[in-house]
């Protein structure tokens, strides 16, 4: 066998040619077959760079992240292409020799730490093992440059923080201890998998400032995977854009941002921009809560504290907060499964009773919800005639042809033809069952609907297009919204008014101007910084903006 | 039927055995070459022309038995895995939508029967009861309720947290929409595939019980009694009471194939078509 | 600090252990006393006068209510007295003991081959999981749960003992037997039961280690380049333990009820035998002891594996 050259220095470490990936599915009723994941990718890294790989889901990108460790995660198979790692096609080693890279070469910080650190043992424990199992260096020494690491990415009590098992951190904390531990063994290349996606907004700014300072320090290479433009810009140097397996387009992260070439690239970065005029919030109240407060299984811990909102009929209160915040139990008191333990809640003129089961049929028509997953929210035995026709029989007591055409008129409004009607929620995509919610919801000629987290399950453009065809119902068909959201941007797009909500308390309410210029209280300020903003440099700013802060306090 | 098309060999085999012995079964009386109980030749004659299967321990032709034993095995088992499905499914389907002291009152009720072994139970409560066919229907159909209990109640609990069943509680609907409706559609599959279990398990009940003497009563057999009638023949040489045994096991793995393979098919909560 | 938080629920999982055998022992107690057999008219039989039936239900303390009925048996199981039995007038503890230890030695050779076999053959499955290797463990053993004990029972007995004779047929053991002739006594009876067990619990092993494989620390183990023998021995291990044990404690759960059948066909000097033939003469003092028995066997291994579920966690050794 001939020999392969030696790199010449000025290429890049990592190359990835031509990469095609492929898994077997086994549909129940149909013959096994291949499909192709990811279909001729290239790309390239140099010491020292970040790359960030963007898409939806089922873009392909985690999958491709996992090719320089020449991992296939469930049974996914590399058929195809080259990844050259330090001048060698890593995909021609046998067993051994890719566990040798695996852990010193390049390491991978997954998105859920908690479920990647093995429970049974100590975090040091871990985050020490591959730097051990490699040789790199002594126990005494990994153990050493781990705390520095801890200290690094302003883990607290970093000389003992290792002591500690999996369960005994918070997730944010955990997320910096697995990037300490993908550091710890000097690797040449870390694959960072969405590494923020599963924490909140407040802690997400701190985790990824650690680990783009860590990455500068260290002069490690990444590819950082996730699904959030804004987030990728502020960390990498060239993103990638992948849809359905394939390249959409490559650049520096400031031809990206600034000047996208791609139509699919342009709509990422456009997605954020929905058109509301804001509306303002004078005469009488649709839905007044009025000092409501609530615990749950009667206990004393009071999840909802003395909170008051309005929402005026044909207009958007957005409920913004992060996860404990209460928003969700605010929606649970309003429909009555939570009954609140003081407060009343008012709608259309009348008061609503507390429980469920009290209220009048009037009652629970005019009042619907729709659900954050569309997947759960339907039955999957029901026919989307059946899910949007049932509210028709149950409220109006349609019958045959008349709720057939009704539920066909449905369907248009929503922007879906009648082609539909026969299908299973299964046989939908995640905007469509969506879609289909709405229509349940607005099938009911409800006057207010209760929004939980809508978009938050759906890819950015799916999202938009909701946003869009949410306001333009409420145009036509004059209904309000309760939107409950932990998402700045969707509140910006859609909302008249905002309540900000922190440990059960509203903690800023008011018109949406109002409440989105300053002078903010300390929450609203933190919260408001801390969303990604598409715009390169903004997390320095944010960072330094947050250390005056504290300095001022 | 597509869903026909994609079956594996084993689960092909497993049918198609359990139907031809459930035909048996049925239709004994026109099958069976002689009346089940007439002694017809000498003690445990070998297999020949006239009897397939040889004669047993009192000269009656073992193939004959066989087919009307089948048919006794077959209606005890049916009848206390049905008894076992009303009584189990629908406590259990009202515990989960219920809640409350229905549900801890009944729960705890069963994880009580459960902490003593079925077969020790069956004994315990034989020992005071006569052993005819009702009680024993009613015995094993009661003891293996508990089991089916358990897993509707855990299946409807799941069912019932989802956003589908909180949307139809919030629309307004009534217990009887959301239990029949709502959860009972999404529950069929593990269902259907315990039915198979349950219906081996209480094969293998009665066949337990009738072996030890406390299940089927002489003159009648099932096949566990025959095990019993002809196992002094073991010590001699002669294979007699194998044959009844042997059947057993082959109609309990038969319906075990069938059920592993419906379970395999169906055990997700996706739903849509081709998947009932 | 106080008492380890663990130890107060490991206390706590005790005292649920003995308060479940108490309602175990009320229903035993109510399964044979309240249903409408009768103890007095099942020793007389059919032809019994009335008079003959009133003198042996005031002998018997049957006309007293039957919860008081109910204390006098409980205290009695309580001091070690489980009564006497209507068959025989023989003290039942007495007849007891030496059946329980021959059950005990039968179920203890039984667990010792079956218990490291069927944990051996889940690893190799998991190992070689999707293969043919693991098609065919699992296949089999799919079809050797469904197979009745004393199938297997008969087969062994008929093909070992009564063709080859490398065996006894029938396993009569007695006091003063040397050790490998009693072992020889039970090779059949043993290996039967580890056949009845070794399939479930073979395939519940599978399961245990799959669920603890296909976590995602695992797949850190793996990335960080870890062979595949040190992610098992160093991440799966410490997780698979308490699934693992529990499958093993419902498995002998399952061994001690096996037993019953098993010891009928082999004629086997033990509890089960001592049960079935105590049932057929519908002797209840004797089925109530027996049965209690059986159910604090089960309960109390059932017992053991929570207990050591509770010790495996460490969200629960470490607290936060």
């Amino acid at each position: 066998m001939p020999k392969e050259p030696m790199p010449v220095t000025d290429k890049p470490f990592l190359d990835i040619r031509n990469l095609r990936i492929e898994v077997t599915v086994y549909p129940p009723d149909d013959a096994p077959r291949d499909i192709v994941i990811v279909d001729d990718v290239s790309l390239a890294l140099e010491k020292g760079k970040v790359l960030g790989l963007i898409g939806e889901s089922g873009a392909g990108k985690s999958t491709i992240g996992l090719s320089p460790m020449a991992y296939g995660r469930g049974g996914v198979r590399i058929t195809g292409g080259e990844v050259w790692l330090n001048g060698r096609d890593i995909l021609k080693d046998n067993a051994r020799k890719k566990r040798k890279l695996r852990g010193r070469e390049v390491c991978y910080v997954a998105q859920s730490a908690a479920a990647a650190f093995n429970p049974a043992h100590r975090l040091m424990d871990q985050v020490v093992e591959a730097t051990l199992k490699h040789g790199v260096s002594s126990r005494r020494e990994a153990e050493k440059r781990a705390v520095e690491l801890f200290r690094k990415l302003s883990l607290p009590d970093p000389e003992n923080i290792g002591k500690r098992y999996p369960h005994q951190v918070s997730g944010g904390q955990l997320q910096r201890v697995m990037t300490a531990m993908a550091l710890c063994s000097q690797p040449d290349l870390i694959i960072f998998d969405e590494p923020t996606t599963a924490l909140d907004v407040t802690t997400q700014i701190d985790v990824l400032a650690a680990i783009k300072e860590a990455i500068r320090d260290t002069g490690v290479a990444a590819l950082y995977i996730t699904h959030d433009l804004a987030v990728v810009a502020q960390v990498s140097d060239e993103i990638m854009v992948l849809r359905h397996g394939k390249t959409v387009e490559w650049g520096k992260t400031r031809q990206i941002v600034d000047d996208p070439q791609e139509t699919y690239t342009q709509q990422l970065v456009a997605a954020r921009h929905v058109e509301h005029g804001e509306q303002s919030p004078d005469g009488t109240p649709l839905l007044s809560v009025k000092n409501v407060t609530a615990a749950y299984g009667g206990g004393s811990v009071n999840v909802l504290k003395n909170v008051s909102v309005d929402i005026q009929p044909g207009q958007t209160l957005a409920v913004v907060g992060e996860s404990g915040s209460g928003k969700s139990t605010l929606a649970r008191a309003i429909t009555g499964l939570l009954p609140p333990k003081e407060g009343s809640i008012n709608f259309d003129g009348r008061e609503l009773s507390s429980r469920l089961a009290q209220r009048s049929k009037e009652d629970l028509r005019e009042l619907q919800m729709i659900y954050q997953m569309a997947d759960v929210a339907m039955n999957p035995r029901q026919t989307v005639a059946t899910i949007i026709g049932r509210p028709l029989e149950f409220y109006f007591d349609m019958r045959g042809k008349e709720r057939d055409r009704r539920v066909a008129e449905l369907l248009d409004k929503i922007e879906m033809g009648s082609g539909f009607i026969d299908r299973y929620p299964a046989e939908l995509s995640g905007g469509q069952k969506q879609r289909v919610c709405i229509a349940r919801a607005l099938a009911a000629k409800p006057k207010l609907i209760i929004c939980d987290e809508v978009t938050s399950a759906l890819d950015p453009l799916v999202a938009n297009g909701i946003l869009k065809l949410l306001l333009e119902l409420q145009k036509e068909e004059g209904v309000s919204y309760l939107f409950i959201t932990h998402d700045i941007a969707t509140v910006r797009a859609i909302a008249d008014s905002i309540a900000v909500m922190y440990r059960g308390e509203v903690v800023r309410y008011g018109p949406k101007s109002q409440v989105l210029s300053p002078p903010y209280d300390n929450y609203t300020q933190l919260l408001l910084s801390s969303v990604p903003e598409m715009e390169i440099g903004w997390l320095e700013k944010a960072i330094a903006g947050r250390k005056m802060a504290a300095a001022g306090n | 039927m597509t869903m026909f098309k994609r079956m594996p060999i084993g689960a092909a085999i497993g049918l198609i055995v359990t139907v031809v012995l459930l035909f048996v079964a049925i239709f004994a009386p026109w099958i069976a070459p002689y009346p089940g109980s007439r002694v017809l030749g000498g003690v445990w004659e070998p297999a020949s022309a006239q009897y397939w299967l040889g004669t047993d321990n009192l000269g009656r032709d073992l193939l004959s038995r066989m087919i009307y034993g089948a048919r006794i095995t077959v209606f005890i088992a049916v009848s206390a895995t049905a008894l076992a499905f009303t009584l189990g499914a629908i406590l259990g389907f009202m515990a989960a939508v219920l809640g409350g002291w229905f549900d801890t009152l009944m729960s705890r009720f069963v994880d009580l029967m459960m902490s003593i072994p079925t077969l020790i139970f069956g004994l315990v409560v034989l020992s005071v009861l006569p052993s005819t066919i009702p009680t024993l229907i009613i015995v094993m159909g009661l003891l293996d309720s508990t089991r089916v209990y358990r897993l509707s109640r855990a299946v409807a609990v799941d069912i019932n947290v989802m956003d589908f069943v909180e949307a139809a509680k919030l629309r307004g609907e009534g217990t009887r929409w959301i239990i029949f409706r709502e959860i009972l559609p999404n529950a069929l599959s593990p269902l259907v595939s315990e039915l198979g279990l349950r219906f081996i398990y209480a094969v293998l009940f009665l066949s337990a019980l009738s072996f030890l003497g406390l299940g089927v009563q002489p003159p009648n057999a099932d096949w566990g009694g025959m095990v019993r009638e002809n196992r002094e023949g073991i010590v001699f040489g002669i294979p007699a009471a194998l044959i009844p045994a042997g059947a057993i096991a082959a109609l309990a793995i038969s319906v075990n194939l069938v059920a592993d393979w419906l379970l395999n098919r169906t055990s997700d909560l996706k739903g849509g078509r081709g998947n009932a | 600090m106080g008492a380890h938080p663990i130890l107060t629920l490991i206390a706590q999982r005790i005292a649920l252990g003995v308060l479940l055998l108490l309602a175990v022992s009320v229903l035993i107690f109510v399964g044979t006393e309240i249903l409408p057999g009768d103890v007095a008219a099942s020793i007389l039989g059919q032809a019994a006068t009335p008079q003959a039936l009133e003198n042996l239900r005031a002998q018997l303390g049957l006309n007293d209510p039957a919860y008081i009925r109910y204390f006098r048996w409980l205290g009695g199981v309580l001091t070690g007295d489980l009564g006497t039995a209507l068959s025989n007038r023989m003290d039942i503890a007495t007849s007891i003991w030496p059946r329980l230890k021959n059950t005990m030695f039968l179920a203890f050779w039984a667990a010792a081959v079956s218990v490291p076999l069927a944990i051996l053959l889940g690893l190799i499955a998991v190992r070689y999981r999707n293969g043919f290797v693991d098609k065919t463990i699992s296949g089999l053993s799919l079809s050797a749960t469904s197979l009745p004990e004393f199938f297997i029972g008969y087969v062994l007995m008929y093909f070992f003992a009564v063709r080859l004779g490398w065996f006894p047929s029938v396993s009569t053991v007695y006091d003063t037997m040397p050790f490998l002739d009693r072992m020889r006594a039970i090779a059949l009876p043993a290996t039967a039961l580890t056949l009845v067990v070794l399939a479930h619990m073979m395939r519940m092993t599978r399961a245990a280690i799959l669920n603890v494989m296909q976590s995602a620390y695992i797949e850190t183990a793996e990335l960080k380049g870890l062979t595949l023998f040190e992610i098992i021995r160093k991440h799966a291990f410490p997780n698979a333990i308490a699934p693992i044990v529990n499958v093993v404690m419902l498995n002998l759960a399952y061994l001690v009820v096996g037993v019953v059948v098993i010891e009928v066909i082999f004629v086997y000097p033990g509890m089960g035998q001592y049960l079935v033939d105590h049932v057929t003469r519908r002797d209840v003092p004797v089925v109530q002891a027996v049965g209690l028995i059986f159910a604090a066997v089960y309960i109390g291994l059932n017992l053991v594996a929570d207990i050591v579920a509770i010790l495996a966690n460490p969200r629960l050794r470490h607290r936060r």
